[in-house]
């Protein structure tokens, strides 16, 4: 997937899921439509996008980082874990897997689960591995469906890049905002 | 039943899980039986469900608040999946407010984590010996004696309580308050912190039961009986869902209606004396100014595209309640806003937060503090009955009524702790005279966020409503507010009647999938309504079935208001839209007239197939609908209570 290892600087720099808290309601369907392109049924708790709500106003989604040199990587006592260097993804290894969680226990972010049914590491893998059926026929390939179906637009896939040009933006507009109303006028 | 022969019922159905369990709270037994195919395809899920079993298994006369009362939670065959806002719960029961048909819908989490539990319907009889919460866990079911741990809480604490118990914040808990705990005949549901089954005092029926809370959770997958397709539908109608459709609810919210229906004068004020207010006109109490000045999150239920829940914020320095997050729609702007007089917000929220944690409807709360300001106003309950004085515009005392209405308190829990119709009597039983005449509503629910002045469809859509005076059985104002018919005028008493029927048979639908009203409008027509159905449950229906299973869920919860001792004289706006004009505004000097609108009643019964003069439907309309087993069993038994 070229799209999600965007070659800058002369490395790689690695896309992943990210949400916006305003504008995230915290509808929970990123989480069950998540577990349905994979196993063919809605059940959020099989979800590799993960929504958190603190009451009364705070919600968002969380979903692999793709840290560089990953704890869950590390932290896997049977090697089933391994990083993709293209595309950052951590690729689970089914045939070794054996439930233990501590890729769980290691993740800052919490975004790891395990499949409630095989008992196997669950992580997101921006949908490369989503059920052939429900590809988007438009499209052609598999895409991240959380993103597809967010009815607030506030999942996206982005890299550090663009995160802090995007920052920038926002700040230099908070901080110089009256010479840009001059432009207005 | 000719019509639903129709329709061939497969051998294995999706969608549905067909588990019904029985709780009989007096023993303590739980049991659990499969819904047949054919059970699910003719009552389609949550109203539909609760209709049939109450007809069937709510003894005839029963007094509400009676261990013998049957209380039901039911949901339809799409929770748990990403059909917009289909995470979605109903409880039916007898109603203590209205003696009649009790029925309320509600949202957030519980609806898909009951469905992802494996469980499609819970119908509960006797009284728990001790209170008592229930646990649906997976397949694992039981009851927790509560006394000691959540009994007595609010709704709120009770929630955070027993998430922290089951060391799960997305615990699904549908619980009661001190409201619903004293068996306020107001008590609601409240769940998911902002979500309220609110309506006809269900909480109440809880409480009776010393039922305190239901616990859901559900670990198991969904599966549909069309996956790739409804995948592509349920696509597109969450696209539709965030669109141009639902617009008015997820920007302004529904208090866009504040400002639109002032200059109708359709907007209750004063306890609807007045339709217009100078406070809206001059926009200090409007839907723009809500956003603007307080709401400072959207937020949605599960599985919702558009999101309509505005949460507003009163700041760290506001003297009497600071950083007070409440949730707000048009209903409460007008129940504890514009009914009352008050357009200070932030009084407005107090009232509400304390409605929904506290437990009790926040339409007929506010609607019945209206009727107590309106009372004080004229003298017929003093600052001597209260401690306090409470005109219209009240702020302060509003709250501090507010909470003494819902916690049976002083003078304002005693006489108007258990809604308008009760308040109206108690204060004539102590030589008040005329008190019933403020009381604001419908077979005993109060009204809701519309003056019906110059409303003539409405005024008998409201009226008709099967649980009494409510919006949401058949929107009927939108044939007003939108000009369908003469809002002044009584002309096609026919059309009109039908126009009403066709709305509410389709609502009926929309009650039994559960899905939210919000979403009528991203359907392209009745037959997409059906495919949804089909492609989720693979029962082949149609959008001439759905039609008639509303119309048949709508005459059976007819039926059983009729076995509980309705009549005609039922069907009727409080006497007020008869006799008192407005002063200002469009409906000035217009009040209703006794001829036109018992005409478009009968027009109504005669759209429904309904005996016009009684209004009881005829054994032939009966029999097109399957309903054969309710003929003969339609007297009166033991009347209302």
């Amino acid at each position: 997937m070229s799209k999600v290892g965007t070659k800058k600087r002369g490395g790689v720099v690695h896309q992943f899921i990210i949400v916006d808290p305003n504008l995230c309601s915290g509808c929970e369907t990123c989480e069950s439509v998540c577990s349905f392109v994979h196993d063919g049924e809605f059940n959020p708790i099989n979800t590799r996008i993960h929504r958190v709500r603190i009451e009364p106003i705070l919600n968002v989604a969380l979903a692999c980082q793709k840290c560089d040199d990953a704890p869950c990587v590390r932290a896997c006592p049977e090697k089933a874990l391994e990083q993709n260097k293209e595309t950052g993804s951590i690729i689970v290894d089914d045939d070794k897997c054996n439930g233990c969680a501590f890729c769980i226990r290691a993740c800052d972010f919490g975004v790891l689960g395990l499949h409630i049914q095989s008992q196997k590491a669950l992580i997101c893998d921006l949908c490369e591995t989503m059920k052939e059926d429900y590809i988007d026929p438009e499209r052609g390939e598999p895409y991240p469906a959380c993103i597809d179906v967010c009815p607030k637009e506030a999942i996206s896939l982005k890299d550090v890049e663009q995160i802090g040009e995007e920052k920038r933006i926002d700040a230099v507009k908070r901080l110089f905002g009256e010479i840009l109303k001059e432009t207005e006028g | 039943m000719s019509k639903t022969k129709e329709i061939p019922v497969p051998d294995k159905i999706l969608g549905f899980t067909q588990v019904r369990l029985d709780v009989d709270l007096t023993d303590g037994k739980i049991s659990k039986s499969k819904l047949s195919n054919e059970f699910c395809r003719d009552w389609i899920g949550g109203y539909g469900f609760g209709a049939k079993v109450l007809w069937d298994e709510c003894p005839a006369g029963v007094d509400p608040l009676s261990p013998e009362n049957v209380f039901v939670y039911a949901h339809g065959p799409f929770p748990g999946t990403i059909l917009p806002t289909s995470s979605k719960y109903g409880v039916f029961a007898k109603s203590p407010l209205t003696g009649q048909f009790g029925m309320a819908i509600s949202s957030g989490s519980v609806g898909a984590q009951a469905r992802r539990a494996g469980i499609n319907m819970i119908v509960f009889k006797g009284k728990a010996p001790e209170p008592v919460y229930m646990v649906v866990d997976d397949d694992d079911y039981y009851l927790f004696p509560c006394k000691d741990s959540v009994w007595g809480k609010s709704c709120w604490e009770t929630e955070e309580i027993l998430r922290e118990e089951f060391q799960d914040q997305r615990l699904g808990i549908m619980t009661i308050g001190p409201g619903g705990e004293r068996m306020s005949r107001m008590g609601c549901i409240t769940n998911d912190r902002n979500r309220q089954a609110g309506r006809t005092g269900m909480g109440a029926v809880m409480g009776s039961k010393n039922l305190k809370a239901v616990c859901f959770r559900g670990t198991k997958g969904i599966s549909v009986a069309q996956p790739v397709e409804f995948f592509k539908l349920a696509k597109k109608l969450i696209k539709v869902a965030n669109g141009p459709a639902t617009a008015k609810y997820r920007d302004l919210g529904t208090p866009a209606g504040i400002t639109s229906y002032n200059k109708l004068g359709m907007m209750p004020i004063f306890n609807h004396r007045e339709g217009t207010w100078d406070k809206i006109d001059d926009g200090t109490f409007t839907g723009d100014i809500l956003n603007q000045d307080w709401v400072i999150k959207k937020v949605a239920c599960s599985q919702c595209s558009i999101g309509c829940d505005h949460i507003t914020k009163v700041p760290k320095d506001h003297p009497n309640w600071p950083n007070l997050y409440s949730s707000i729609d048009q209903e409460l702007c007008y129940s504890f806003g514009t009914a009352c007089g008050n357009y200070d917000w932030p009084s407005v929220f107090k009232c509400v937060s304390l409605t929904d944690d506290l437990g009790i409807d926040a339409i007929s709360g506010g609607a019945t503090a209206a009727m107590a300001c309106e009372c004080f106003e004229e003298g017929i309950i003093t600052k001597e009955d209260l401690g306090y004085e409470l005109p219209f515009g009240s702020t302060v005392n509003l709250v501090r009524f507010t909470e003494e209405m819902i916690l049976g308190k002083g003078f304002a829990g005693k006489i108007f702790g258990d809604g308008t119709r009760e308040a109206g009597k108690r204060l004539e039983e102590m030589g008040r005279k005329n008190a019933s005449y403020y009381a604001m509503h419908v077979k005993g629910l109060e009204l809701p966020a519309f003056d019906v002045h110059g409303m003539s469809s409405f005024a008998v859509g409201m009226s008709v409503s099967i649980r009494g005076a409510c919006h949401l059985r058949n929107g009927a104002y939108g044939l007003d507010a939108k000009g369908k018919f003469d809002r002044f005028g009584y002309d096609k008493p026919v059309e009109r009647g039908k126009a009403i029927k066709d709305l509410e048979d389709i609502y009926a639908i929309i009650d039994s999938y559960i899905v939210c009203k919000f979403t009528r409008g991203i359907y392209e027509n009745d037959a997409e309504m059906a495919k949804v159905f089909e492609l989720v449950t693979g029962i082949p229906v149609t959008d001439k079935f759905i039609q008639h299973r509303g119309e048949a869920i709508l005459n059976l919860s007819k039926c059983f208001n009729i076995r509980e001792g309705w009549t005609r004289d039922d069907d009727k706006p409080p006497e007020r839209f008869f006799k008192q004009p407005h002063t200002r505004g469009p409906a000035k000097g217009i009040v209703l007239k006794e001829e036109g609108y018992q005409k478009v009643l009968s027009g109504y019964f005669e759209a429904r197939g309904w005996d016009t003069k009684t209004g009881i439907p005829t054994d032939e309309t009966l029999k097109s609908l399957g309903l054969d087993f309710v003929i003969g069993k339609l007297s009166p038994a033991g009347g209302k209570k």
